[in-house]
């Protein structure tokens, strides 16, 4: 009756890993496939940039179309991956209030599977809208390199997999008080964007804008987006534009991981 | 499994510190489980069920204490306790975004079934679940009972040997509620599956577990079957009704004499009711009967009321169970059950 000396298993996790992670990726992935049109509507916002924010910059520049549009498109899609991958952590948050993420929690998957499995998701939408807007806007007079552009969606799906995870690790911290997710990321995501010149050019701005927009890593992405779509491979702001989307990956999958095992 | 036993726990404690005050939730929790045992845990609302129930299926580490579980403890075996439970908690276990059968399908591939056994035993439940034209619904779309019906069946896809349910009946209609029992007994019936499950509803609990475990105030207080709880804690109450006050006060006579163990009371609301508290309502009845009429004393009226768990959980803590003030959790366990844990 008292005996509790029960097997202790040693930890077969590891092998599972990428099974887990990538049942982890399928199932989130399901919802999008079932209803891709979600994604498209979801791209309101950057065509509202783009139809309303364009001509002004067009009228203020005093430059061509193609110039301007060479120059914001690339931004808008940075602004795409900003917007939707730091609002991903409100599903998980909602999954916590529901008792989804419970039941994965019950199930025999790893901690850090949960989270990479969510995180690598992130890239899907992305780099499907960033290509649509790329695209419907070559009739205005965008021309961006073909090679470049497939480069940038490498580069914005590593960093919207960095972002997500850090909303997903966010969502995690905010559990017990659901509004400090939305309090959060939203006082982060105006500052992060206005810093990053992705609507205004930061050389414009005053010094202390043009230091904090060099720490910004976003800003990096997006001057190495923009060299990419001109198809200016060498230039030293891709090699920075990968350096830091990269180290935002790492960052954010290694927060969202602690996160997640210390959440049950 | 080193023995039959399908839960083990030794000493199992937890304790939250809210606000620097320190709320003991669990406290020594002792509990043997053996094989194809069908046990409620029964108490109200932040009596600790559900954080004992966390602790077994190692959603929470435990203070202090061990357990073993489908024979792995839940420390330091958890993946191997994982793979072997199902768990059906109090929301809802399904994405509101995903469709039914996807889900199904997804929860399988978790326990790491393959395709075409999870894709079979996704259709079996779905069948067996009356969720037959709803595996394309998104989940958002389903009624109450047809999400809870879902998780059921998300928590046996991969034929669990021991399945923990928390309050799986708590805002289903009655007939939602007997059609979710039929399920429980069935699968029962037919796998021999060990079933954990906590309630505060009492019928449930009597009617269904052939062991119930009676906890208060973290504490468990109580642990026996139905009857033997009742037998021995509450005791049947039979009622007499006579034709007058001094037959009444005759017949209290007689019936002390002949019962000299029972507990002999007039109604509150009728004084020629006599409610006489024993053992074996039902077999003394008749001879009391009896053994009156020889008397020369007519009975008028009689009735047996045999104890409910309620009458059980009155007899140990003094509050009733129905009484919903008293079941209502303390201000301490209502800060914890605000940080999302509950109990």
């Amino acid at each position: 009756m008292t005996a509790l000396t029960a097997p202790t298993v040693s930890s077969d996790r590891d092998s599972h890993l990428l099974r887990d992670t990538w049942n982890v990726f399928r199932r989130e992935l399901q919802p999008l496939l079932h209803d891709p049109f979600s994604l498209i509507f979801s791209l309101l916002q950057p065509i509202v940039f783009l139809g309303l924010f364009g001509p002004l910059l067009i009228g203020s520049s005093g430059q061509s179309t193609p110039e301007v549009l060479a120059w914001f498109v690339p931004g808008i899609l940075v602004m795409i991956a900003l917007f939707g991958t730091s609002a991903t952590g409100s599903n998980l948050l909602y999954e916590m209030q529901t008792g989804s993420h419970e039941r994965t929690l019950v199930a025999p998957i790893a901690r850090s599977s949960l989270l990479v499995g969510r995180a690598l998701k992130e890239m899907v939408p992305i780099i499907v809208q960033a290509a649509v807007i790329a695209l419907v806007t070559i009739p205005f007079g965008f021309r961006p390199n073909l090679a470049g552009m497939a480069a940038s969606l490498v580069l914005l799906a590593i960093f919207g997999m960095g972002l997500g995870a850090l909303s997903y690790a966010l969502a995690l911290a905010s559990r017990k008080k659901d509004w400090m997710f939305w309090a959060v990321q939203q006082a982060l995501i105006f500052p992060l964007m206005i810093l990053s010149g992705m609507l205004l050019p930061i050389e414009d701005g005053p010094e202390w804008m043009r230091v904090a927009a060099s720490i910004n890593p976003i800003s990096h992405v997006v001057g190495a987006t923009r060299a990419l779509f001109a198809g200016d491979f060498g230039a030293p702001v891709v090699l920075g534009g990968f350096v830091a989307a990269s180290a935002l990956a790492a960052v954010g999958l290694w927060v969202g991981i602690t996160a997640m095992r210390k959440s049950s | 499994m080193t023995n039959n036993h399908m839960i083990s726990a030794r000493g199992l404690s937890k304790e939250f510190t809210v606000k620097r005050k320190v709320t003991h939730a669990v406290t020594d929790l002792n509990i043997d489980v053996e094989r194809g045992e069908l046990v409620a845990f029964l108490g109200p609302n932040g009596a600790g069920k559900s954080t004992s129930l966390r602790m077994l299926t190692t959603l929470l580490p435990p203070t202090s204490g061990q357990a073993t579980v489908a024979g792995y403890d839940i420390a330091t075996g958890s993946a191997a306790v994982r793979s072997r439970i199902g768990y059906i908690g109090q929301g809802n276990s399904a994405g509101h975004n995903h469709r039914v059968r996807d889900e199904l399908l997804s929860q399988g591939a978790f326990y790491g079934m393959s395709r075409t056994a999870t894709a079979q035993r996704a259709d079996e439940l779905i069948e067996s679940l009356g969720l037959g034209g709803l595996e394309k619904r998104p989940v958002l779309g389903l009624s109450g009972g047809q999400k809870r019906r879902l998780d059921i069946a998300l928590g046996l896809v991969h034929s669990p040997e021991l399945l923990f349910l928390d309050e799986p009946s708590t805002g289903l209609d009655p007939q939602s509620r007997a059609n979710l029992w039929q399920h429980i007994l069935t699968l029962r019936r037919q796998h021999g599956t060990t079933i954990f499950v906590t309630t505060h509803y009492l019928e449930e609990a009597d009617q269904f577990a052939e062991r119930v475990m009676v906890m208060d105030s973290g504490r468990m207080i109580a642990d026996d079957t139905a009857p033997a709880l009742k037998t021995r804690l509450a005791g049947d109450v039979i009622s007499i009704g006579l034709g007058s006050m001094s037959e009444a006060s005759r017949a209290a006579e007689l019936v002390a004499t002949a019962l000299p163990s029972c507990r002999v009371n007039r109604s509150a609301h009728d004084e020629t009711v006599l409610e006489i508290t024993l053992e074996r309502g039902n077999t003394e009845l008749p001879r009391l009967l009896r053994h009156l009429d020889a008397a020369g004393v007519p009975v008028r009226t009689a009735a047996l009321r045999q104890p409910t768990l309620d009458d059980v959980f009155l007899a140990l803590t003094g509050r009733s169970l129905r009484d919903d003030s008293a079941a209502e959790p303390n201000s301490s366990s209502a800060e914890i059950e605000n940080t999302g844990v509950r109990s």
